[in-house]
């Protein structure tokens, strides 16, 4: 679909200042958006896409959405041109409004290089100078906040809530020890028990090391082509049929829910561009920082009701073979791999064997013709970006 | 549960400067006193938190300073096993105000801490840097 004549430019703001040493640039961004609103007589909750390059501050879009409160953001882009991103950033919004995945789409720049003198951008405090890194990093940055101890309390909140144990939690090493077991490049290969997972040291409450997946070097790389191309082209056809995204953050501290993920968002949105549900998938790759990443994610994309993700991992249900839902064949990133500590690509590439009949012939899922990949980047225990991806054989 | 011993004082863990930006100097300025702000936004009425010139909430830039008795409940913790400091909790607290504060908890007993408790803020001095709001139970 071409974009010509599928989007408008409704709304734009030029900041005013020249010298801004009052203003911390996530404010100059809010500022510019909050204006751009305002000429186009719409209100922050009805932007449903936002864009930035490299100035805003933290990380993609995540610190900006969260530090704006953009509540309803589906699509999210954070391509970085230099100078020319924010023309870039046109063209992607019209080509994310013809496709349907928003309707308003935010784009913002915002910097101060003449307070440079009063510190540089990230890292940590220097005494007595002002910086002007990412808005959360003085409240948050310094409470030796980790991925472990960040997702734990997620874990820790989800037993309170629903009554999850770490015997669930277990179960979920359990099955990616299993498939593990086949994979030769596979960094843990060998099959553990509950107990294992419990007896291994805590190193968060309630995460034990088995709830945490390694880490490894490596990566990953994968080639999406038009219809024509791939019809050219002598390997097994895997269609992408439904995509969606979402970012969650505490956005003010009032939306603080650390049972819940993106995934809430972003499952349903990919799901009803499929034009399928969670109980036609065959196979899952489901990201795996900690077993319960894999937990909150199952429950989210709708697999199980929510509260109801540690029965629905239990006994095996996520063993290829043997359950109901084969997971990470591969062994994922609990025991087989997590490149860069960023494991999104691995998902996709286990899915792709999978339709392809190329998984290992022992986790194989029989006749695979619908998998679903889906992830979450950033920290489920402070903001993150999620997205799912259904892929159909042709 | 745990294999560490963990005693009712403060945390070995030292606690960084905080990068202060324009934006967040009133709050660090107020902590070297002793005081703990929130912003609160004349527009919607609502607190949030951390503090921002523009509500998160209504995107109205008449946000104030005020200043809270830094109290309310842990809403969820994880007490760090691995540390070479030693064990330390970082977690959230639902401020009576209402929005969810990250922070560690000091002078307690780690592994007493519990979803719900009550706790209070107190300031812990950084290195080179001004006090961070941390939080004990009550």
């Amino acid at each position: 679909m071409s974009i010509k004549g599928q989007a408008y430019i409704m709304g734009a703001y030029e900041h005013p200042l020249r010298d801004a040493p009052d203003k911390s640039t996530p404010q100059i961004h809010a500022e510019c958006a909050k204006g751009a609103l305002e000429d186009a007589g719409l209100t922050k909750d009805d932007i449903d896409g936002y864009f930035c390059a490299g100035d805003a501050p933290g990380f993609g879009g995540m610190s900006m959405i969260d530090y704006m409160g953009l509540r309803n953001v589906r699509h999210m882009d954070s391509t970085e041109t230099g100078g020319s991103s924010y023309i870039l950033h046109v063209g992607h919004a019209a080509q994310a409004i013809a496709q349907g995945k928003c309707k308003v789409a935010l784009i913002t720049l915002a910097g101060r290089p003449r307070q440079q003198k009063f510190g540089g951008f990230g890292g940590g405090g220097r005494p007595g100078q002002l910086t002007d890194g990412p808005p959360e990093a003085g409240f948050e940055n310094i409470y030796g906040g980790t991925t472990h101890n960040t997702y734990a309390m997620c874990a820790a909140r989800h037993m309170y809530e629903y009554g999850t144990t770490s015997e669930q939690l277990a179960w979920i090493k359990v099955a990616a020890s299993h498939h593990a077991q086949w994979n030769e490049h596979a960094m843990l290969r060998d099959v553990v028990t509950v107990e294992d997972v419990l007896n291994s040291p805590m190193i968060s409450d309630p995460l034990h090391r088995l709830d945490c997946c390694v880490v490894s070097d490596g990566g990953g790389a994968l080639i999406v082509t038009s219809p024509e191309i791939a019809a050219s082209l002598n390997r097994p056809k895997v269609k992408v049929i439904g995509a969606g995204e979402s970012p969650k953050g505490p956005m003010g501290g009032h939306d603080l829910d650390l049972t819940h993920s993106g995934a809430l968002w972003s499952g349903p949105i990919a799901f009803e561009e499929a034009g399928v549900k969670p109980s036609d998938m065959k196979y899952a790759s489901i990201y795996d920082s900690f077993t319960i990443t894999v937990l909150m994610q199952l429950e989210d994309l709708g697999f199980c009701e929510k509260g109801q993700g540690g029965k629905f991992v239990a006994d095996g249900n996520l063993i290829s073979g043997v359950g109901k839902l084969p997971f990470n064949t591969d062994g994922g990133g609990l025991c087989n791999n997590h490149p860069t500590n960023r494991g999104g690509i691995t998902k996709v590439i286990e899915a792709v064997r999978q339709l392809r009949g190329e998984a290992h012939p022992k986790v194989q899922v029989p006749n695979c013709d619908l998998a679903i990949a889906h992830g979450t980047g950033g920290s489920l225990g402070t903001r993150h970006g999620s997205a799912t991806l259904i892929m159909e054989r042709e | 549960m745990s294999d560490t011993k963990t005693a009712p004082e403060a945390q070995a863990r030292k606690i960084p400067a905080p990068p202060v930006t324009i934006e967040s100097k009133p709050f660090w300025d107020a902590a070297a006193e002793g005081r703990f702000l929130i912003k609160r936004c004349n527009s919607c009425g609502k607190a949030h938190w951390y503090p921002r010139a523009i509500c998160p909430i209504c995107f109205s830039d008449d946000t104030v300073w005020e200043e809270s008795p830094g109290e309310g409940v842990i809403y969820a913790h994880s007490v760090m096993r691995r540390s070479p400091t030693g064990p330390f909790a970082i977690g959230y607290v639902t401020l009576d105000e209402g929005p969810a504060v990250l922070t560690n908890f000091v002078d307690c007993d780690l592994d007493a801490l519990a979803i719900g408790q009550r706790v209070k803020v107190r300031f812990q001095d950084t290195e080179n840097g001004p006090p961070v709001p941390v939080f004990s139970p009550i």
